[in-house]
């Protein structure tokens, strides 16, 4: 049904919903993403569990109105709790025709479509592609369209503020956050004091968008075009302080911890690469903790930079996202060869070569595990959302000091993006880490001898009196530490390095399958793919089909109960956005079972719609 | 407990007790006892040197010195060395490298270690072949020279490393003749001394793959007469005699006779490596005749290290912000009751 727009309803009906999913979307330009981390921010303090899911084009500026320049902003807030971003959505906003094109599909029928009508022009169709105004021709039969004029009563709300007409015609998102914030009965407060602190040296900035999204939300709500308001409660979530974090600050957050925690500087050596760089940005911007973050001249340079950091002594870090992994695959090879702590941070994007920049993949999975010369294991772990990262970050720099090798932390664009909140770990609640240093008073203790059970070298730091040696990429004598080309000593060394590897598994946490034991059908996943594996898993569930979800965080080596876990169900089906690269891994290892694929790359997440059918077949073929 | 700053070392603290394994009457063997001799010269403890190399035969040269060092992957010497720096910038670190390693697979590397002027030294052992992989034309080989993977000729024209490295902004760069021990030794300690990115180019002789392709700038005979060592402050004179020395002809230099045409000893330019302004120091590093040696250009500005500690300090006395809680309780959280 469209909207009668000669109706009016005399009183606003409130109607109360578990949870929304609601996205923004515009011009790259249009302030999309701003518009909805206010919203998100302030569904969050309101006390909604929330996800987010931030979709822009790799043109910083794409041309306007075009098609490939749409950005996007997807926010699923409930009084439930809420793992991923959401499928289909209860509302668009669509800030133009392109906008509106691109994502029409995703709306639930006879859901809320709002658009700005001032932007459906003979030239935006056009580059939209449009043959007729969608408003007009009776395509958006099926939606609830809001139709307002929202540039011109931008322009109306600021006429009396003097400003140049581009700076009216920028605050228009901020007409859109209004109506929504009234829609969902949220307060302006929150963003109303952030137009103040960001703008606090452009206070008339401040005023025009303070100006707009009152107008916005008083429109909305004299409007009659809007029949009702929702209401969504707050959720159930521990008690505790929280904020929002997106898996790239968490990321960056956890190295700050571990750093702490280890009493170790923290060193980062990067070269920018979409989405990665964002933990750059965030690193950069702590050198009141001593944080060294070094943007080098490329990625080799990056990595060899961090194996110099850990050299001298610490917590060296490198951040890097699929093409730049390829790049430092030789360095890495050296770390392993020097048994050096670095952590190495890949986030993964759409390959393979530049692929998709701003797209989430999980196709790096074969490359950590095996993309080096040489027989060269290493420590490959996953962060699996975004407030995990933090976790996950700490995690691997805690292997890396204890273990005395590199690790490699895998994440992705859709966590590292995307957004929730996180219950703040204090660094007290932090697991001690205990390096591998030591000084010219540990008598007896060389800067090749290993620890008994992690089979992890001592870290003699250079400046330290009587420890100086020499380490570097050529075979060493286990004892001696010096140059060897001994077939035996090869061997025996290559085996060291794998078990130094393989033993990790005893210091790691189990393999724990969620909401069931055993039964039908175990869902297996790895990474950034939880929220939506474990969202149609519990749904499953709910509707009485036993079926268990086991989600990857220790890929290489693996929890020791994996096979365990495995043996107790009747069917195995991983999921993966790649073409199977764990299953891969699994079959090698675990060849007594099956395991079924779903497997999907698009760029984009899971849909928990599709993973239900998906599993939902399955569990009738018996 | 006596208060001894730097431990009076001898040649034999800095020995290792490697056996060194360059081939025979290689100009290697110079350049390590050269600094063997040098270290105890330059007031740093033992255990704050850092040697850090790439790939080639010049590489294997943190094995031969009993400090801290690291033998990395081809290219890589200079990030990996400036990494070290940057985590701990007391250290008094090292760079060994050849003209394959620096200029060929490690070139980005090498401008941008020179762009940032980070306090360490780096040696290029310059032999205008690869060694390591049994004679292949390098980036510094000569038009024409043949080599097994130039058998009728290289046809890529060569870097002048001087060049190169004042055109990445180098602050200091010398060149030193690989049988000279003595002014090697000295030129390893100044090296120290210069606060920045200290560039050492040795003009090396690999005697199997390209022996003798310094042998007319070098050879005892000929040395004095092809050679001119530069001093800062003193007259850009050589020659047996000592009577040759530089002027100006226009926008290029010119070699006259003290006493023909008119020609007096003040007449001759007095060389300035403290000049900020890079051209001379140019034109020194292309001339052939005669060849430059000593130290062409020093020129004393921030390291990386000190505009980044300057930085931390000025950050860290406007932050308040000293443990990470204080950053993750801050700003905008919310209690869930």
């Amino acid at each position: 049904m469209t909207l009668d727009k000669t109706k009016t309803t005399a009183k606003k009906k409130v109607e109360h919903v578990n949870a929304v999913v609601i996205r923004f979307v515009g011009d790259s330009g249009d302030g999309m993403q701003l518009t909805g981390t206010q919203f998100t921010d302030t569904s969050a303090m309101f006390g909604n569990d929330v996800a987010t899911f931030p979709n822009y084009p790799s043109e910083i500026r794409a041309p306007q109105g075009s098609l490939y320049g749409v950005s996007g902003f997807q926010v699923h807030i409930g009084s439930v709790e809420i793992s991923t971003p959401g499928d289909d959505l209860d509302l668009l906003v669509a800030m133009n025709p392109a906008g509106l094109k691109t994502n029409l599909q995703a709306v639930k029928a006879g859901h809320t479509i709002i658009v700005d009508t001032d932007s459906f022009t003979k030239k935006n169709l056009q580059k939209a592609e449009y043959e007729s105004n969608p408003l007009e021709d009776g395509s958006l039969e099926n939606y609830r369209v809001i139709e307002v004029a929202m540039t011109s009563l931008t322009k109306e709300s600021l006429k009396d503020l003097g400003l140049d007409n581009k700076s009216i015609v920028r605050s228009k998102n901020m007409f859109a956050l209004g109506m929504v914030y009234w829609m969902y009965g949220r307060d302006m407060k929150h963003t109303l004091e952030f137009f103040k602190k960001k703008f606090k040296f452009k206070p008339i900035i401040a005023e025009a968008n303070s100006k707009v999204i009152k107008a916005g939300y008083f429109f909305a709500e004299t409007l009659e075009l809007i029949p009702n308001s929702y209401e969504i409660a707050p959720s159930t979530m521990p008690k505790g302080t929280y904020r929002i974090v997106n898996g790239n600050t968490a990321t960056a957050w956890g190295f700050l911890a571990a750093a702490e925690k280890s009493g170790l500087e923290l060193y980062l050596g990067s070269y920018p690469i979409t989405p990665a760089t964002d933990i750059l940005h965030e690193l950069v911007k702590h050198k009141h903790f001593g944080v060294k973050a070094f943007q080098a001249e490329d990625e080799i340079a990056g990595i060899t930079s961090t194996i110099g950091a850990a050299f001298a002594g610490d917590l060296a870090i490198t951040t890097t996202s699929g093409p730049g992994l390829a790049l430092k695959g030789e360095a890495i090879g050296l770390a392993i060869m020097t048994e050096l702590p670095i952590v190495v941070v890949n986030v993964q994007r759409g390959g393979p070569s530049t692929g998709l920049p701003t797209r989430t993949e999980q196709s790096d999975l074969l490359q950590a595990m095996y993309g080096r010369n040489g027989e060269s294991p290493v420590i490959v772990i996953a962060a699996s959302s975004p407030a995990n990262c933090f976790d996950y970050a700490f995690e691997a720099s805690k292997l890396a000091l204890e273990h005395m090798t590199p690790v490699i932390l895998l994440t992705d664009g859709y966590i590292a993006n995307g957004s929730e909140p996180w219950k703040i770990k204090s660094i007290k609640d932090m697991p001690e880490i205990k390096t591998m240093v030591i000084t010219a008073d540990s008598e007896g203790c060389g800067p090749f001898d290993r620890d008994n059970d992690t089979l992890a070298r001592n870290w003699a730091k250079p400046g330290t009196p009587g420890l100086e040696h020499r380490i570097g990429g050529l075979e060493k004598n286990e004892f001696t530490g010096n140059v060897s080309h001994d077939p035996l000593n090869h061997e025996a060394m290559t085996n060291i390095r794998a078990e130094k590897v393989k033993r990790v598994e005893n210091y790691i946490s189990d393999l724990t399958p969620e909401y069931a034991e055993e039964g039908d059908l175990l869902v297996v996943g790895w990474g950034g793919t939880y929220g939506s594996l474990h969202s149609a898993v519990r749904e499953l569930n709910k509707s009485g089909y036993k079926v268990g979800h086991a989600h990857f965080h220790y890929i290489n080596p693996m929890p020791k109960n994996t096979a365990d876990v495995f043996s107790r169900f009747k069917k195995i089906i991983v999921c993966e956005l790649n073409k199977g690269q764990l299953s891969f891994v699994l079959k090698g290892r675990f060849n007594q079972y099956d395991f079924l694929q779903y497997n999907k790359v698009q760029g984009l997440p899971f849909s928990v719609i599709d993973l239900k059918a998906k599993f939902k077949t399955l569990l009738k073929e018996d | 407990m006596e208060d001894i700053a730097v431990k009076q070392y001898t040649f034999k603290d800095f020995q290792s007790d490697q056996e060194v394994r360059w081939c025979p009457g290689c100009d290697d063997y110079v350049i390590l006892r050269s600094m063997l001799k040098a270290l105890p010269e330059m007031e740093v403890k033992k255990e704050d040197v850092v040697f850090i190399s790439g790939i080639g035969c010049s590489s294997r040269f943190p094995y031969y010195v009993d400090s801290y060092g690291m033998h990395g992957i081809h290219g890589r010497a200079a990030p990996i060395a400036t990494g070290v720096k940057l985590a701990n910038p007391d250290l008094s670190v090292w760079v060994a490298t050849g003209d394959g390693d620096a200029m060929a697979i490690g070139g980005n590397h090498f401008i941008h270690v020179l762009r940032r002027n980070v306090n360490l030294n780096i040696i290029l052992f310059n032999n205008e072949i690869y060694g390591l992989t049994k004679g292949q034309f390098s980036p510094t080989s000569l038009l024409g020279q043949k080599t097994k993977s130039s058998p009728y000729g290289n046809t890529q024209p060569p870097f002048q490393p001087g060049e190169l490295a004042i055109g990445a902004s180098a602050r200091f760069f010398a060149r030193i003749g690989g049988n000279t021990p003595k002014e090697m030794t000295k030129l390893f300690v100044q090296a120290e001394k210069f606060k920045g990115t200290s560039l050492i180019e040795i003009l090396q002789n690999c005697v199997i793959f390209n022996d003798g392709c310094y042998t007319k700038y070098t050879d005892k005979k000929v040395k004095d007469d092809q050679q001119l060592h530069v001093e800062h402050g003193e007259p850009m004179i050589f020659g047996k005699e000592k009577n040759k020395g530089l002027v100006l002809d226009g926008l290029s230099l010119k070699v006259v006779t003290i006493g023909e045409e008119g020609v007096k000893k003040e007449d001759i330019l007095i060389h300035d490596a403290k000049c900020k302004n890079d051209v001379m120091h140019h034109m020194l590093t292309k001339l052939n005749y005669p060849l430059v040696t000593g130290i062409i250009r020093s020129v004393e500005e921030p390291t990386l290290e000190e505009r980044e500690a300057e930085l931390t300090e000025q950050v860290k006395s406007n932050s308040n912000f000293s443990k990470v809680d204080d950053l993750f309780f801050s700003g905008e959280t919310y209690e869930v009751k």
